[in-house]
């Protein structure tokens, strides 16, 4: 499956963060994709006006585990300590739409010809909507990269987008997924204990509290938005299958209950065609905007736990000196150590208040904008629906 | 009971010369109904003058036209139920009745028919309405006009444990003079409604009626209800039963000579029915399946029995091919229905998530249109719920009603299959006989000889009777075919036209709601 960006959902996901592509100094954007057996493959094409490139335009073929090891770069380089790192594009999954796929091909034999055509179409239809919010996910990310006044000069990212060659991330090992694993369990722990540490700023001190909260308050939000707009799906995919039927009944006469229900049938189409675009869109507007901002706000929350981290050792840094000053032993090693980690706390306290105002900043924005779009979407849903309905039961009605 | 009082049809409203037998003669209950029942104007006046002559107006009150070619002295006009169609031209004397006992009745039928046939004001109908066919009797108008309402209400809980029912309060509306009151309302439970299905399955179905069956029973449901749970799913399913009775009900008193049975006025009128026993154990449908089974080695026959059968072939494919769509219909809207229940709960679990971030945003704006985002997804929630029940009760019980429907029209064919049958039998055991005899002719054995003779006098006085059950009841499942399709084709389209207008509702609302809304998000920033 190859994908040109619909535009749609690339100004969808540009969107969430705004002031992108402002730039002319520097533009990235995915301009092809292709999806094989089990991988995705994206066209990164670049623009850029810097000195440092070679050229001015460029592309390159970049997989997903690309894209990870990029932002985990950012995560590891102290330099960035103090910054929201742009969170990771969810890997490409297929898997259930092949699943829906396969199963649709063993079950061939138990529906007509029609069924199945139609069927294999929704299937393709949604197969072709995952890969394009795949696409789309990847390039924000690029996107975000690319808008950030520090994150933009970093040497990997300019790897990324110009070496036309593998980079040669393979995949982390078993090894080292496992070691992932627990780095994660001890900094989660470290987390908790870092969070209890009471902050003198009151800024940040609000900030925990608030990014705590909201974060699991939009984890939750996400995850009932997601099944509810199954629900959805799974009742437009039933008014599918009454329309087929329906149209079955009508079919095998041509007496007058027969045409009516070919009319019904007709209606169920187009209705169904709506309430699928209804589901498509409230996942697009509402469960995708709270999914990346569930990712955001983990990013938030991690460059707090750095912060606070740093406080931390800060605040050892200074008893330990007080220590060393008291037995006048090393005082010159923990007067060193205490100033790294003073610059070290105020470099990220200074970014991180911008970062996490800019946050709030592009949260209410992109917050806005799609339920704007939402409303507006379900109103011009509504509307059509209503309108079908409308005159359908007029005609009804009138040959009765 | 040759002599026994006729069954007069019900006459018109405002029809000023009532005719005197209006009273049902209960007697006649056990014999097989006319249901060529109808009624015109015209009709009513020219029986007048009959009565007067004190002939037996009896069982010839027919306007229905079905044009056969089974007997060229059964032509009966077109006519539905109990009122009239307005046009003149539509009444000839219905010469079929419908029991099958014995002869007497038909040779009963016989002199009337001539004498009728003598009627000068007929024969100029007889000759117009006989060349009416099919097609015509499907295209003319439909006048359902019956000022007939019965409606049941309010479900109750008698007693309890075990032992605990629910009673239905059964209301009639009538103008009918048939009945004692114009409204009345008598009360009945389930198990009465069971009972009065057997009892005119008993009657008609052999006539090749199609008997409207009563809902299922249900096991799991009523025992809930026994045991007091007050939840939502007993609630529901007392008001699924109560909803399905009615229709049930509405049905019975559609048919037109169902309407005349005795046991329907009963059932309606009567204040304390006798406990119908035997329901316990057979439920409707059990019944069904009893008739059924008896005549499932006949409805494997395929041989065609003349011209007019492929008709029945025909119809009897389309019936089946019928009730295989609409049994996939019904398993896909209950599937709808589920989906829409799961999007109701799965909605107010989101509309409360909502609000709670809501709360969480600390930008005013956001957070109160966040919190009206969740009151929008509250107000879908009742949305849907509301949807969920117009797809259960309008367009899924439709389907489940058509369902067990088709079944019983499937049984009345088969009926008249079975019909058929023992009519070649008995042509077989006459041939049989007549090869005795002709066997005992030549070996000359007197005394045996009378004995055949006798036999076959019988056997052949048994064919004729089997062939006349047999256009008969022809007669007859066409005629009620006709009809249910008719009925069918309305109901349908009323039902399904009150589900979109339901659908049209909801769309209506979530229009309002978003407009509501869009300002809300506007206003954030």
């Amino acid at each position: 499956v190859r994908s040109c960006v619909e535009p749609q959902i690339e100004e969808d996901y540009q969107a969430v963060n705004v002031d992108l592509q402002t730039d002319a100094t520097l533009q990235v954007d995915i301009s092809d994709a292709l999806s094989e057996r089990d991988k995705v493959k994206f066209t990164v094409h670049t623009k850029s006006t810097l000195p440092n490139f070679k050229q001015n335009e460029f592309s390159v073929v970049r997989q997903h585990e690309e894209f990870i090891w990029l932002h985990d770069s950012f995560v590891e380089n102290e330099e960035y300590a103090g910054y929201i790192i742009p969170p990771a594009p969810p890997r490409p999954d297929f898997d259930a739409s092949r699943e829906k796929l396969q199963k649709l091909g063993e079950g061939e034999g138990s529906m007509t010809k029609e069924e199945f055509t139609k069927m294999k179409q929704e299937l393709e239809a949604e197969y072709l909507a995952i890969f394009k919010k795949t696409v789309a996910m990847h390039e924000v990310f690029l996107c975000r990269v690319a808008a950030h006044p520090v994150l933009r000069k970093d040497m990997n990212f300019h790897v990324f987008l110009e070496y036309n060659q593998d980079l040669s991330v393979r995949g982390k090992n078993k090894r080292e997924k496992m070691e992932d694993f627990f780095k994660n369990v001890v900094k989660s722990a470290d987390g908790v204990l870092v969070a209890g540490v009471k902050d003198v700023d009151d800024f940040f001190e609000h900030e925990k509290t608030f990014l705590l909260e909201y974060h699991n308050r939009v984890k939750d939000a996400s995850s009932k938005s997601d099944r509810m707009i199954r629900s959805h799906k799974s009742a437009a995919d039933d008014i599918n299958r009454i329309a087929s039927t329906l149209y079955t009944l009508g079919t095998q006469d041509s007496t007058d209950v027969c045409k009516f229900f070919l009319k019904v049938s007709e209606l169920f189409e187009k209705t169904r065609k709506i309430e699928a675009r209804v589901a498509a869109d409230e996942d697009l507007k509402l469960a995708d905007l709270l999914k990346y901002y569930l990712r955001e706000s983990q990013a938030a929350k991690d460059l707090l736990y750095r912060r606070g981290r740093a406080l931390v050792d800060y605040e050892n840094a200074n008893k330990a000196l007080d220590k060393a000053r008291a037995k006048n032993k090393d005082v010159l090693q923990a007067e060193t150590s205490q100033q790294v980690c003073c610059q070290k706390f105020e470099k990220i306290s200074e970014s991180a208040k911008q970062e996490l105002i800019d946050f709030k900043t592009r949260r209410v924005a992109a917050f806005r904008k799609n339920l704007v779009e939402l409303a507006e979407l379900e109103l011009k849903h509504a509307k059509g629906n209503l309108q079908l309905l409308q005159s359908c039961v007029g005609v009804l009605k009138g040959d009765t | 009971m040759a002599a026994s009082s006729p069954r007069n049809p019900p006459p018109l409203p405002g029809a000023d010369n009532q005719d005197p037998l209006s009273e049902m003669a209960d007697e006649d209950s056990d014999e097989g109904e006319d249901i060529f029942v109808g009624n015109s104007n015209p009709v009513a006046e020219s029986f007048q003058t009959d009565t007067a002559n004190g002939e037996e107006p009896a069982d010839l009150f027919s306007e229905e036209e079905i044009s056969t070619t089974v007997n060229s002295s059964i032509t009966t006009t077109k006519s539905n139920g109990v009122h009239s169609d307005n046009e003149n031209d539509l009444f000839a004397e219905a010469s079929v009745e419908l029991s099958m006992e014995n002869p007497s009745t038909i040779a009963r039928e016989n002199p009337t028919t001539t004498a009728k046939t003598s009627g000068a004001e007929f024969t100029p109908s007889r000759t117009q309405t006989q060349p009416k066919s099919i097609e015509q009797l499907e295209e003319d108008k439909d006048e359902d006009s019956f000022d007939m309402d019965v409606a049941v209400t309010n479900p109750e809980k008698i007693g309890d444990g075990m032992n605990a029912y629910i009673a239905y309060k059964v209301s009639t509306r009538t103008t009918l003079p048939m009945f004692k009151n114009r409204t009345f309302s008598v009360w009945r439970r389930f198990s009465d409604f069971l009972g009065l299905y057997e009892k005119l399955s008993v009657k008609h179905s052999l006539n090749g009626c199609i008997i409207p069956p009563p809902p299922e029973k249900s096991i799991v449901g009523m025992t809930k209800v026994k045991v007091g749970k007050e939840d939502s799913s007993s609630a529901d399913f007392v008001e699924t039963r109560r909803a399905a009775l009615e229709r049930y009900l509405q049905r019975v008193v559609c048919h037109p000579s169902l309407l005349q049975d005795p046991d329907v006025r009963e059932f309606l009128e009567r204040d304390e029915l006798p406990r119908a026993v035997g329901t316990h154990t057979l439920s409707g449908a059990g019944f069904l399946k009893m008739i059924n089974r008896a005549s499932d080695a006949v409805s494997k026959m395929t041989v065609k029995i003349s011209d007019s059968d492929a008709w029945f072939d025909n119809k009897l494919q389309e019936v089946e091919s019928e009730e295989l769509q609409l049994r996939k219909l019904h398993a896909v809207v209950e599937s709808l229905v589920n989906h829409r229940k799961e999007l109701c709960g799965n909605t107010a679990v989101f509309a409360k998530s909502m609000a709670m971030l809501g709360n969480s945003e600390d930008n005013t704006a956001l957070s109160r249109a966040l919190s009206q985002l969740a009151e929008v997804e509250d107000k879908m929630e009742t949305l849907h719920q509301e949807q969920a029940a117009s797809d259960f009760f309008i367009l899924a019980e439709l389907l489940a009603d058509y369902i067990r429907l088709l079944g019983a029209v499937r049984g009345c064919f088969e009926q008249r299959m079975k019909t058929w049958q023992r009519w070649q039998e008995a042509q077989s055991t006459l041939q049989k006989k007549r090869e005795v005899e002709a066997k005992l002719l030549w070996a000359n054995k007197p005394d045996k000889l009378q004995q055949a003779k006798e036999e076959i006098t019988e056997w052949e006085g048994k064919v004729t009777q089997y062939e006349r059950d047999f256009d008969r009841i022809s007669v007859t499942v066409r005629k009620e075919f006709l009809r249910f399709e008719k009925e069918k084709s309305k109901d349908f389209k009323s039902q399904i036209v009150k589900y979109l207008e339901s659908l049209l509702q909801s769309q209506q609302r979530l229009v309002k709601f978003w407009e509501a809304f869009l300002p809300e998000a506007k206003a954030i920033g």
